[in-house]
């Protein structure tokens, strides 16, 4: 009788939860697959092919993007590590009371406004007509306007911007959590600065940098309007291919391809970087 | 590098000056979009004109002087609507997350069963997924199927066409596994110990469950409303893929961004700003209660 | 039937290890009964199935007569205090101790008068809207014995509550509960790694190793005429000598120590036999500092001082014997020789105080 009240239980739990990953996510991402291999002869005439991924390779317009998406976000990513890593190790280990907890919230501060309301402050500052370029024509440093946005340093600004909060808390809270004896115990062994970094420091804050890393790189990967709005002509981003291909041409099955080679890219970078880092997921996420 | 080891002055002069430049460019593009909702000029940028609520509460009619109406934020049915509708799919992502969320922590805290290790891993899928491929892989679903169904059979599924439920669905898929994740990572921290002490004092398991354990849950629950709650609103990324006719408001803000910026964006940007800071006041003042 | 807790033949297996082995008891009405134990030897576990927490594989339960094996926790007239106490940390001590009264749907104003009648029972008058975190350990202690009490169960199993608190509370709550058993009458069933609690506080107490009971005895008893080699080095200090039995007259042991002296200690169990190995128990306290006179019928042997550890009433010398260390007893009344490291002396003791057991005894 034991076993079956808690058979009936475990299913009523198990049962939203298949609903969910099974509706929302499983279903939805084979769909997708499919789709990607169908290839439209004619406006109701469908077969199997390879045909999208195939103007993927030949385009260089397509893969040139991915590749420079991949390669910027992993830059992004990087940057913003090592950005928020002093501000981290300051809250977590050098401030102390009151000041600790409002530098904190402070570091929380950007979270409260959308990315698009982040983007446009961006675009107020750098723009031609911006506060950057009115207050060095102020300071008589630049004879005219000068354009700071739409370019890929812009872009970057932005994306750092928008990836430091999920940088920075995890790491707060890991190195919040070191005990301060270990890294004493490094200096009273002999050890330098760097060395303590590198063998103490590092290793214990493992788990919360590669979270750090892999819900930055996610977000900047997979971000759109940051890049839409702040890059210049040059600076495609791989979503706004897969955006055009389903809203502007309804070319379903192209977007469909290009939305698998994205997630295939996400995936293996993240996957990658587990290996690498000796991670895994559930501890790094869970 | 820790207190009790000895710094330069040097060293820690420069530390605190990138501390300082860190917060003032995390501080700066917000502070710039809310001091400008309130510039007597048409567009957000220097010079100063002056102070003005216009960009709030001007009603489009013609000033004294004869000159082209302001229409301020709360006037502006096209914005307001958008507001309206987004906060409809914020209710309904919170609700639903919220509840998957209790259901999810209870079955991977506290029950045993085969494969859970695997279907753990399947709750953080949505992590790793971009937004964009989650908006793109549901539209394809499930427009696809209404599609289909409509062209096999004749029958018309508007739910699944780009639209509100469409667009729920989409944030709940992710914004789910976030909400177990926070109220998971409080009943970890319960102790099993006061369930049994509670049916040891009598009390039937559900009764247990109701006087003891959620109680112990509720700061986290509410967490993960608020948490819910900003995510939904401030979603872009998979909204747009499966919004229809009726825009949320972070698509129309973007629709009207392409056209040129003006005051009243940032008027609603700051109005964002100051509802997502109260709201996480509100929740931290709770818990920390 | 007056006994209270009655189980017969109890089996508890995790896989192929039983944590508790055929274990049977008797408690009767109004007795506090402990059991003792190490950490790992299947008490928690007994506890368990006592509460209701779990399911014995094999064997009985009855309380008052009545079994007990299908009836759920909640149903059992059994409250238990937990390991670390598990007071409701949402709700105030009044609420605690009125949660139990609740779910019988005790009336309001009955309730409050209940709750305040248990806090004045066990000391802590008015403290009723008190947040639990904010009260001391032992404080914390008596609201979670009061929040079992207030149901008045036939049984109160009590899960080590004291290891929490420091030494000094600890000593004192020993004593208070103790006092709070006699005032209430109710039955304890307490399980402790500590034998002093044990001891100080129990009428009964049940010795469990490896999932099973090696004695069940008054404390005394125990302590006097332990029946196994475990009990005897388990309950209280105990000096261990092997040798090889010689003879056994009159239900006395004679054993060869490993360094040739003679001894004799009391017979304890039935497997021994003379020419095999044999294992003497002797107290530290019934050990005697003799010099060459010895009194009639004692047994003695040479040793070596190692060291003096001073430690006021319970001072010892270590010293030692065919290699085996041995303490004895330093009397702080100024009839103990100076001792000094390497010098020899003679350890004597009444054979009667002396426990015999085979070598082969487990």
């Amino acid at each position: 009788m034991r076993s079956s009240v808690s058979r009936l239980s475990l299913w009523l739990l198990l049962t939203p939860f298949l609903l969910w990953i099974v509706l929302l996510v499983l279903l939805p991402h084979l769909q997708m697959l499919r789709v990607s291999f169908q290839v439209r002869e004619s406006w109701d005439t469908l077969t199997w092919g390879l045909q999208q991924y195939q103007n993927f390779f030949t385009e260089s317009y397509y893969w040139r993007t991915f590749v420079r998406t991949g390669v910027m976000s992993l830059f992004t990513t990087f940057l913003t590590l090592i950005i928020a890593f002093p501000i981290a190790w300051y809250i977590a280990r050098l401030a102390r009371g009151r000041s600790k907890g409002i530098l904190f919230m402070a570091c929380l501060i950007p979270f409260w406004a959308s990315e698009l309301v982040r983007t446009y402050g961006w675009m107020i500052l750098l723009r031609e007509s911006g506060l950057f370029s009115s207050w060095l024509q102020a300071l008589g440093w630049v004879d005219g306007p000068v354009e700071m946005l739409y370019n890929d340093v812009a872009v970057i600004i932005g994306l750092v911007y928008n990836g430091l909060l999920f940088m920075v808390v995890p790491l707060v809270t890991t190195l919040d959590g070191m005990d301060e004896n270990l890294v004493e115990a490094g200096y009273d062994l002999g050890g330098g600065h760097g060395t303590v970094l590198r063998e103490i420091v590092v290793p214990w804050a493992m788990p919360s940098i590669v979270s750090g890393c892999i819900v930055v790189f996610m977000l900047t990967l997979g971000s759109y309007l940051t890049p839409v709005l702040m890059g210049g002509k040059d600076s495609a981003w791989f979503t706004e291919q897969i955006f055009t291909q389903f809203i502007t041409r309804f070319n379903w099955e192209q977007g469909a391809a290009l939305g698998v080679l994205l997630l295939v890219l996400s995936s293996v970078i993240v996957w990658l970087g587990l290996k690498v880092s000796g991670q895994s997921l559930r501890k790094v996420m869970g | 590098m820790i207190r009790s080891v000895p710094r330069s002055r040097l060293f820690d002069g420069l530390y605190l000056a990138y501390l300082v430049a860190f917060f003032v460019y995390l501080a700066l593009p917000l502070l710039v979009t809310a001091v400008f909702a309130f510039n007597d000029a048409p567009f957000p940028s220097l010079p100063w004109k002056g102070f003005t609520l216009d960009w709030y509460f001007a009603d489009g009619s013609y000033s004294a002087d004869g000159s082209a109406g302001r229409t301020g934020l709360f006037h502006d049915d096209g914005l307001l609507r958008a507001l309206w509708v987004s906060a409809k799919i914020a209710f309904w992502v919170t609700l639903v997350s919220v509840a998957l969320g209790c259901v999810n922590a209870v079955l991977f805290e506290r029950l045993h069963f085969r494969g859970k290790e695997f279907l753990y891993l399947l709750m953080l899928l949505p992590l790793v997924i971009p937004g964009v491929i989650l908006g793109v892989s549901i539209l394809v679903f499930y427009s696809g199927m209404a599609n289909d169904i409509s062209a096999a059979w004749g029958i018309e599924l508007d739910v699944f066409r780009p639209g509100m439920t469409l667009v729920v669905m989409g944030q709940v898929t992710f914004i789910a596994t976030l909400s177990t994740l926070v109220i998971a990572a409080r009943l970890r921290k319960f102790d099993p110990q006061l369930e049994e002490a509670a049916l040891n004092l009598g009390a039937t398991p559900l009764v247990a469950w109701f006087t003891v354990t959620l109680p112990w849950l509720l700061p986290s629950i509410f967490g993960a409303a608020a948490m819910a709650f900003l995510m939904s609103f401030e979603n872009f990324n998979t909204t747009v893929m499966l919004t229809g006719s009726d825009t949320p408001l972070t698509v129309a803000l973007f629709n009207r961004l392409r056209e040129g910026s003006t005051p009243v964006l940032n008027a609603v940007a700051l109005l964002l700003m100051v509802g997502s800071a109260l709201l996480a006041l509100l929740v931290m003042g709770r818990s920390s209660r | 039937m007056d006994s209270d807790l009655f189980c017969e033949g109890l089996v508890r297996r995790f896989g192929s290890n039983a944590a508790v082995d055929h274990i049977s008891l008797d408690v009767p009405a109004g007795t506090f009964f402990s059991i003792l134990g190490p950490s790992g030897c299947g008490k928690t576990t007994l506890l368990r199935l006592l509460a209701g927490f779990d399911k014995p594989d094999e064997g009985d339960i009855h309380i008052r007569g009545q079994r007990m094996n299908d009836v759920p926790p909640n149903r059992r007239p059994v409250n238990m205090v937990f390991q670390h106490l598990a007071l409701f940390p949402a709700m105030s001590v009044g609420d605690n101790i009125g949660y139990g009264l609740k779910r019988r749907k005790v009336p309001v104003a009955e309730r409050r008068k209940r709750i305040a009648g248990v806090l004045e029972q066990v000391g802590l008058p008015g403290l009723e809207y008190r947040d639990p975190q904010e009260l001391s350990g032992g404080q914390r202690q008596r609201v979670a014995l009061a929040r079992c009490l207030v149901l008045e169960p036939t049984l109160l199993l009590l899960d080590e509550p004291l290891g929490a608190l420091d030494l000094k509370l600890r000593e004192q709550m020993k004593v208070e509960l103790k006092h709070l058993q006699k005032q209430f009458g109710t039955t304890f069933v307490y399980i402790t790694h500590d034998q002093s609690e044990a001891m100080v506080m129990s009428d009964q107490v049940a010795v469990m190793r490896e999932g099973r009971f090696d004695q069940v005895a008054p404390p005394e008893e125990l302590y006097r005429e332990p029946a196994t080699p475990f009990v005897a080095g388990f309950v209280g200090d105990n000096n261990r000598l092997a040798g090889e039995l010689v003879a056994i007259r009159d239900n006395l042991a004679e054993i060869r120590l490993d360094d040739g002296s003679l001894v004799q200690g009391r017979v304890a169990s039935g497997d021994l036999e003379t020419g095999r190995r044999a294992e003497l128990y002797i107290r530290p306290e019934s050990l005697v500092l003799s010099g060459d006179a010895l009194s009639t019928g004692f047994s003695a042997m040479q040793a070596k001082v190692r060291t003096t550890l001073f430690d006021g009433a319970n001072s010892r010398v270590e010293a030692e014997n065919g290699g085996q260390p041995v303490y004895a007893r330093l009397p702080q009344d100024g009839s103990a020789p100076k001792l000094s490291a390497g010098s020899a002396i003679r350890l004597a003791w009444d054979p009667v105080l002396a426990r015999v057991f085979g070598a082969d005894n487990p």
